[in-house]
Order: C-alpha cells, then structure tokens, then sequence
C-alpha cells in the first residue's frame, strides 16, 4: 500500500514537474564542465561490462520522449537538467547516495555545444558535493554517437 | 537438487541472446529507411484537425521532429516557415513533430510565432516509425510518390536541404 502510494506520489511530482518544465533552470552550458569530467563512449562502454571493476551509475538528463525511444542499458530517467522540474527529480534520485558515488550522466537530446540539460545536471550534482560525477560526451546526438556506433542500448521507460 | 551445468550454461546462453535481440531491435537506425516508403501515420495537429502523412501524396514533405528546448531546430524554423509560403503552391508540405513532452509548451511557444505548416506533438512510438529519433534536429525528405529520399540530422545544413528540395520541385 504505502509502495503504491510512493509511486502514485512520484508519477504525480513527474507531472507537475513537466507541466512546469517551460520554467526553466538556469542555462549552463556544456562546455563549463570540466574536460577531466568527461567520458568518452568507449569509456563507458567499458566501465558498463559485466567484468568491470565498478559500475557507474548511469543518468538520463534529457528528454523522456527520447528516454523511452532508447537508452544506454541500466540508465535511469532523471529529468530534464535544464528544467527546475528535472533538476528536483535529480536531486531525489541522488538522496541518499554516498557524496563519493560513481555517476555518469547523459543527454544526447541535440548537439554537445546546444544541449540545454548536461550542464545544468553536472553543475547540480557538483554544488550537491558528488566528487565522482563524470558527463558522457555526446558530440552531435545519442543516435549518432551512440547507438550508430553499435553500443548496446535498450528502450521502454 | 540442483541443475546439472551444461543446463545451467545453455540457460545463460539463451538469457543473454534474448538481451542481445532486445537491444539489437532498436538499434535499426533512421539512415535504414532511406529510400522506402515514409510510414504513414495519423495525428492530431495543435488546433485539433486530425492530419494524416499520407494526405499529403502527391506532394514533397518535409517531415521535421523538433522542440522547444532545441536550439539548432529554432534556428531552422524561420527558414522552413519561408519556404512553405514560398513554396507551398509549388508542391512544398512542412510538417513539424514537437518532440517536446509537454503540448501546452508547444502550444505557448507556436502562438507567439507565425508558423505556417502544421504542428504536432510527436512520441516514442512516431519516432520508432522513422526508425529511431534520438536527438533532434531531424528532418526527413519525402517526395511525391511517398519515398524518404533525404534524412538530416543535427546542425541543419539548409544549403544542402534546399538543394535537394530543389531537385524535387521548381523552386527557382
């Protein structure tokens, strides 16, 4: 009872949230994120094999449309970081994380230098005090840089 | 009593072909529709009119997935609002997909422009039909017999684009 209250509860907070999405956060682009931060898709690739040594966790912060088309396997839909409403979503996600958690966060949603959510994320999960965060580098979209390139991805919310 | 290993390893075989079929099946791209005929499909435009792709037979569409939040896609708006008042009478269809997850931002952001093609809400679903749209710009090309003949994605390159439309309809 109280599990499907919980779930009611965050189906609801996800509306609100979106219907609010036109307020947006605060525009931080991508290129204020650190060089040392970013990952490469092979990285990834290879931090998400069964044989390795640590498993990120692994964050959409794009669109759910796009979320729900494909996703790199084991990701979790957080919100829009671009969006007040996405980065709430976030924040609850990462709750109860310890501060040294390895995350990996994406977008992919349009070009790298245009993409309106990455920023924002990195910069959230920063000021939150996370050290281990790193952002996929997704130079012109997750379909281009992602799935052409034959890495594995899954689809469905 | 536990299963005997080879069990085991034909089980766990077949777990991670059914993984690998899964991931596989979306993996089928945009760029495998080229040349086939646009998947028809019906929706409702932002003014409620029900509008259907294959209405448009007969004419060049230009099938465009865009949102609110992209900014490359923003920029192609005023160029592809001038040429469906250019270019319409010559055979030239526009149609916007808002990739945006939310209709009433689409709705507040078309009222404060003057877009003259139809507009409408796009989903998971519309995208697989056009073989995935992961990220946006996008835009495809569809000539009069109903062909995708030209798929753009990311940094509109309207020089390209309007070179291609060109060779389906006088737009000199």
């Amino acid at each position: 009872m109280t599990h499907h209250a919980t779930v009611l509860c965050l189906c609801f907070g996800t509306g609100l949230f979106f219907g609010a999405s036109a307020v947006g956060a605060e525009t931080i682009a991508a290129s204020s994120i650190p060089t040392a931060d970013i990952l490469q898709p092979a990285a990834l690739d290879a931090a998400l094999r069964p044989n390795a040594a640590v498993r990120p966790l692994v964050l959409q912060v794009g669109f759910r449309k796009l979320f729900d088309e494909a996703h790199i396997i084991a990701a979790e839909y957080a919100g829009p970081g671009g969006a007040s409403g996405g980065l709430a979503l976030l924040r609850e996600r990462v709750a109860k994380l310890p501060k040294d958690s390895a995350i990996v966060l994406y977008c992919g949603c349009c070009p790298w230098d245009h993409c309106p959510n990455i920023g924002a994320a990195f910069s959230e999960l920063r000021r939150l005090g996370f050290r281990n965060v790193k952002a996929l580098y997704i130079a012109s979209d997750f379909g281009t840089d992602w799935i052409e390139k034959g890495y594995p991805v899954t689809k469905g919310g | 009593m536990l299963p005997p290993l080879r069990t085991l390893r034909a089980a766990t075989l077949c777990a991670c072909l059914s993984m690998c079929a899964v991931a596989a099946s979306v993996v089928a791209g945009p760029a495998e529709r080229l040349y086939t005929i646009a998947p028809d499909f019906v929706r409702t435009d932002l003014s409620g009119r029900p509008l259907r792709l294959g209405q448009y037979r007969g004419r060049v569409v230009l099938l465009n997935f865009w949102a609110t939040w992209c900014a490359p896609c923003i920029e192609e708006m005023p160029t592809f609002s001038r040429w469906q008042r250019h270019f319409g009478d010559g055979g030239l269809q526009v149609i916007g997909v808002s990739m945006d997850d939310d209709e009433a931002t689409v709705k507040r952001f078309v009222a404060k422009r003057s877009v003259p093609y139809p507009i409408m809400m796009g989903d998971a679903k519309l995208g697989e039909l056009f073989g995935g749209v992961f990220g946006l710009p996008q835009s495809f090309l569809i000539d009069a017999r109903g062909r995708i003949v030209y798929r753009s994605v990311g940094e509109p390159n309207i020089e390209t684009l309007r070179s291609k439309i060109a060779g389906l309809i006088d737009i000199h």
